[in-house]
C-alpha cells in the first residue's frame, strides 16, 4: 500500500480547511436541520464544492474534471465525515459519476455536475436491506423504449436529484446479476412519484413509485440486461467512499470525546485520568487507525483495478461501519448526560453513523460478502 | 522496463533458481523455522542450503547495510523481495531475535566495532540470541528490574535472575538489561551483551499450559562480562531497551495476520452463527493486514508515531487469540485431542493455549493501552 503522495496530502489539506470552515456542523447540518429545509443540504455549499473542482473529482480530464480516483474522493469524504457536512458529494460526484462515466449520459450530466448545478441519486434498494442482485423493479420493452413499474426505497437525495440512476430488471429473476438494466430517470418523468423523507440524521432519502413511467431507449446506461457492470462500479466506489466518510465520522466523534476527557472533572480529577476510560479510548484509537488503513487500501485497489478490490471494498465498509458505531457509542457514553442532549454535537455523530452504516449495505451485508468472496 | 520492474524480474528468476522446493511450503509452527546458532541442527539439507544462499546475498536481512552483512536494499526493493518470496511461498531463510530485535538496536545505538562484529554473525545465522528482560519482580513494571552489574574495573560482575527468557536454553548469547545504579529507576539501567557459556550462567526451562517450553528461567551467579560489551552509555540502557521493544512489538504484531488465508476458507464453518463470527473475524484480519502494510510504510518513511508499535502489538495479539478461540470452536471435539497423530499431536489446542501468552509477552495488552493513552492520546495523568 502506498502512502499519500504530496498532491494527495495537498488535496486533503484543502478539503480539511474548506470543510472545517464552510462545512461545519453549526453552519451546515444544524442550520439546514433547524429551518427544516427541503433538500437537507445547502446548494450554496455545493456551488463552493464546484468552485474548488471537487464536484468533478472523479470526472475525466477530457470532460473538464480533475480526473482523480476513489483514493482522492476518499480523502474529501473523510473530512465530510469529520464535519458531518450534508452534501450530495458521495451520491453525485462519486457513485453517480462512476455509474455514467464512459456512456452518452456523461455528456449530458457532467457539465451540470462540474458547475455545481446538477445532483444525481442512485435508486437500488427495494426494501429495508441493501440487496442489489434482488432488483425486481420491472422495465418492459414498449415500442422503441421501456415502461417502468415498481418501487424503490432509501434513495438518498432522491428528492433533490435532477436525475436518478435507477436499477431495473429487464430479464431473469431477482437474485440474478444478468438481466439488470440501469436507466437515467429524469426527476420530472411522468408517472414517477417521489416521497422524500427526513432520516434520523436530518439527511433526506426518498421512496420512489414508478407507475407506467415511459422512457426512451437512450435512457439506458450501458447495455440492456448488462447493467450489473456500471451498477457494481457505482456501488463499489460508493461503498469505499462511505467507508472513508465513516472513518471521518469515527475520527470526529473520537476527537470530540478525547477533548471532553481532558476537560471534564469529577471526584476532583479529570475523567481522562481514569484508566477505565483511558483503555477504552486507546482501544478505539487502535480500531480507527485500522479502519482508516482498510478504507485507504480498498480505494487504492479500486483505482489500480486489482482483483482483490471487491473483497477489500466490503472489508472496508464492514470495518469502518463497525468502528464508527463503536466510536459514537463510546462518545455518547463518555460524555455522560450532556451527550444525551440535542444541544451537544456528539449525538449528531451517532445519527450520521446509523445512516452511513446502512448506505450501500450494512455490516452484515458486507461481512457476508467477504465470506462469499473468500469461498465459504 | 523501469528499474523496479528489472529488480522484480531478476529477483523472481533468482528465487526460482535458488529456493529449494522443500523451502516453498508454509511454516506450520515456530518449530519449522530455521533459527541458526552454534547449537543449531538443520532439519534438512534444503534448510541449510536456503540459509547459505540467502545469507550470501545479504537477503536474510535485506534492508541492513551491506557492510554489516545485509542486502543494502531500498525499502521499495525489500518490499519486492518480500512479495516475490510470498509469491512462491518461500519460507524466511532465518528467523531470529538477532534479526528482529537486537540488530535494529545495534544499528541505532551500537559502536562501529559492535556493528561490524555482531551484525554479520546475526545475518549469517551463526549466533542465536535471547532476550534478558523480565524478572520475577519486574514484569509489567519492567524498569523495576534488580539484576545488578557491578563495575569491577576491567569487567562487569552480573548477579541476578531473569524469567520468560525465550529459548535461553538454545541461545548462544544474551542481550540483557541490568541495574548499574540504584539512584534512578529508569536511569540506572544498562544494556549488556554476553555469551551464555560464560561461567555462572544457567537456565531452566518453564513448562507452559500448552505442554511446550519456549521460555526459561535464567540465573546469573558472578558472571564476568567484558567492559566493551555494553550497548549505549552506562545507565542509558532504557533508551536502547525501549527502542528494541518497539521492534519486538512490531514483530509480535505480525501474528495478527496468522499464516495467511481466510479462516472461513480453511475451517468451512457449517453452523450459520459460527460462520457469521468467522466472517466478522476475517474482516478484522484483512483490515489489520492493511494496517500492517500501512504501518510498515509509515515506519520506514519516519511518519509513524514512535509509540505506534504498541497499538500494532495490542491489535495483532488480540486478533490471534480470537483466531485460536474460533479454531477451537470450529474444530469441536476434534480440537480437544492432545496427543493423537490425527490431531498432529494436539496442534490446535496447544496453539490455542500458547496464544494466551501473546497478549502478555512483550508487554501486556493493558500496558500497550497505557502507552497509547499516554504517548499518543496524551490523556491526563496517564
Amino acid at each position: 500500500m502506498s502512502l499519500l503522495t504530496d498532491d494527495q496530502k495537498m488535496l486533503r489539506e484543502t478539503a480539511a480547511s474548506f470543510l472545517a470552515q464552510e462545512g461545519s456542523i453549526a453552519k451546515q447540518l444544524r442550520h439546514w436541520r433547524d429551518i427544516a429545509c427541503k433538500d437537507g443540504f445547502g446548494h450554496g455549499l455545493w456551488k463552493q464544492f464546484a468552485e474548488l473542482g471537487l464536484t468533478g473529482i472523479c470526472i475525466p480530464e477530457s470532460h473538464g474534471g480533475l480526473g482523480l480516483g476513489v483514493s482522492e474522493a476518499a480523502l474529501v469524504l473523510e473530512e465530510i465525515g469529520r464535519n458531518l457536512t450534508p452534501s450530495p458529494f458521495l451520491t453525485t460526484a462519486v457513485a453517480g459519476v462512476r455509474a455514467i462515466n464512459g456512456t452518452a449520459h456523461a455528456d449530458v450530466w457532467f457539465p451540470g455536475i462540474l458547475s455545481g448545478d446538477a445532483v444525481l441519486a442512485l435508486a437500488v434498494d427495494e426494501g429495508p436491506c441493501h440487496a442489489p442482485e434482488r432488483t425486481a423493479l420491472e422495465a418492459k420493452r414498449q415500442g422503441n423504449g421501456f415502461v417502468l413499474n415498481g418501487e424503490k426505497s432509501f434513495v438518498v437525495q432522491g428528492g433533490s436529484a435532477d436525475m436518478i440512476v435507477t436499477a431495473t430488471r429487464t430479464a431473469g429473476s431477482p437474485g440474478e446479476r444478468e438481466g439488470i438494466t440501469l436507466f437515467a430517470v429524469p426527476k420530472d418523468a411522468s408517472g414517477l412519484s417521489v416521497d422524500s423523507q427526513a432520516m434520523v440524521d436530518s439527511s433526506k432519502a426518498a421512496r420512489l413509485a414508478f407507475l407506467n413511467v415511459e422512457l426512451d431507449a437512450d435512457a439506458v446506461i450501458g447495455e440492456v440486461d448488462g447493467g450489473w457492470a456500471p451498477l457494481s462500479r457505482a456501488l463499489s466506489a460508493g461503498s469505499a467512499g462511505a467507508a472513508a466518510e465513516l472513518v471521518g465520522v469515527a475520527s470526529g466523534a473520537s476527537t470530540m470525546t478525547l477533548d471532553y476527557l481532558r476537560q471534564r472533572k469529577q471526584f476532583g480529577k479529570l475523567i481522562g485520568e481514569f484508566q477505565a476510560l483511558q483503555h477504552r479510548a486507546a482501544h478505539l484509537y487502535s480500531e480507527i487507525e485500522i479502519a482508516r488503513a482498510a478504507a485507504l487500501k480498498a480505494a487504492q485497489l479500486l483505482d489500480s483495478g486489482d482483483d482483490r478490490a471487491e473483497l477489500y471494498v466490503s472489508v472496508a465498509k464492514a470495518k469502518a461501519a463497525d468502528v464508527a458505531n463503536l466510536s459514537v457509542r463510546e462518545g455518547v457514553q463518555m460524555h455522560g448526560g450532556i451527550g444525551m442532549t440535542d444541544e451537544h454535537d456528539i449525538g449528531l455523530y451517532m445519527k450520521r453513523e446509523a445512516v452511513l452504516g446502512e448506505l450501500f449495505g450494512d455490516v452484515y451485508y458486507h461481512r457476508n460478502r467477504v465470506a462469499a468472496l473468500s469461498g465459504y | 522496463m523501469t528499474e523496479i520492474d528489472a529488480f522484480r524480474s531478476e529477483t523472481r528468476a533468482w528465487l526460482e533458481a535458488n529456493c529449494p522446493t522443500e523451502m516453498r511450503q508454509p511454516l506450520r509452527s515456530e518449530a519449522d523455522a530455521c533459527w541458526g546458532g552454534r547449537k543449531w541442527t538443520f532439519q534438512s539439507d534444503a534448510q541449510r542450503q536456503w540459509l547459505e544462499v540467502m545469507a550470501e546475498r545479504g537477503w536474510t536481512v535485506p534492508d541492513w547495510p551491506k557492510e554489516y552483512g545485509g542486502g543494502g536494499l531500498s525499502a521499495a526493493d525489500a518490499r519486492i523481495l518480500k512479495e516475490e518470496m510470498q509469491r512462491i511461498g518461500a519460507r524466511p531463510p532465518l528467523t531470529s531475535f538477532g534479526i528482529s530485535m537486537l540488530g535494529p538496536a545495534l544499528l541505532k545505538f551500537g559502536t562501529e566495532e559492535q556493528k561490524k562484529h555482531y551484525l554479520g554473525q546475526i545475518a549469517r545465522g551463526e549466533i542465536r540470541w535471547c532476550q534478558g528482560y523480565s524478572e520475577p519482580g519486574a514484569g509489567s513494571d519492567l524498569a523495576g528490574l534488580q539484576t545488578k552489574a557491578e563495575d569491577k574495573g576491567d569487567h562487569w560482575l552480573v548477579n541476578g535472575q531473569k524469567v520468560w527468557t525465550s529459548y535461553a536454553d538454545k541461545a548462544d548469547w544474551i542481550f540483557c538489561l541490568v541495574r548499574t545504579s540504584t539512584e534512578s529507576k529508569q536511569g540506572g539501567i544498562s544494556f549488556l551483551l554476553f555469551d551464555m557459556e560464560t561461567p555462572g550462567v544457567s537456565t531452566k526451562p518453564i513448562l507452559l499450559i500448552s505442554g511446550s517450553s519456549p521460555f526459561c528461567e535464567t540465573f546469573f551467579d558472578d558472571v564476568k562480562v567484558p567492559k566493551d560489551q555494553i550497548v549505549g552509555e552506562v545507565n542509558k540502557g532504557w533508551d536502547v531497551a525501549k527502542y528494541l521493544l518497539g521492534h519486538e512489538r512490531e514483530m509480535i504484531s505480525g501474528m495478527g495476520l496468522g499464516m495467511g488465508g481466510s479462516l472461513g476458507a480453511t475451517t468451512k464453518p457449517q453452523d450459520s452463527l459460527l460462520r457469521a463470527e468467522i466472517a466478522a473475524f476475517d474482516v478484522d484480519v484483512l483490515a489489520f493486514a492493511a494496517m500492517s502494510e500501512r504501518f510498515a510504510a509509515m515506519w520506514k518513511a519516519g511518519e509513524a508515531h514512535p509509540a505506534s508499535p504498541s497499538m500494532m502489538k495490542y491489535a495483532g495479539t488480540e486478533l490471534n487469540k480470537r483466531r485460536n478461540e474460533l479454531m477451537m470452536a470450529a474444530g469441536g471435539s476434534d480440537a480437544l485431542e492432545w496427543d493423537s497423530d490425527r490431531s498432529r499431536k494436539g496442534a490446535t489446542p496447544r496453539s490455542w493455549l500458547r496464544s494466551k501468552g501473546n497478549s502478555i509477552e512483550g508487554g501486556t495488552s493493558e500496558i500497550q493501552l497505557n502507552i497509547v493513552a499516554k504517548h499518543i492520546l496524551r490523556l491526563p495523568g496517564a
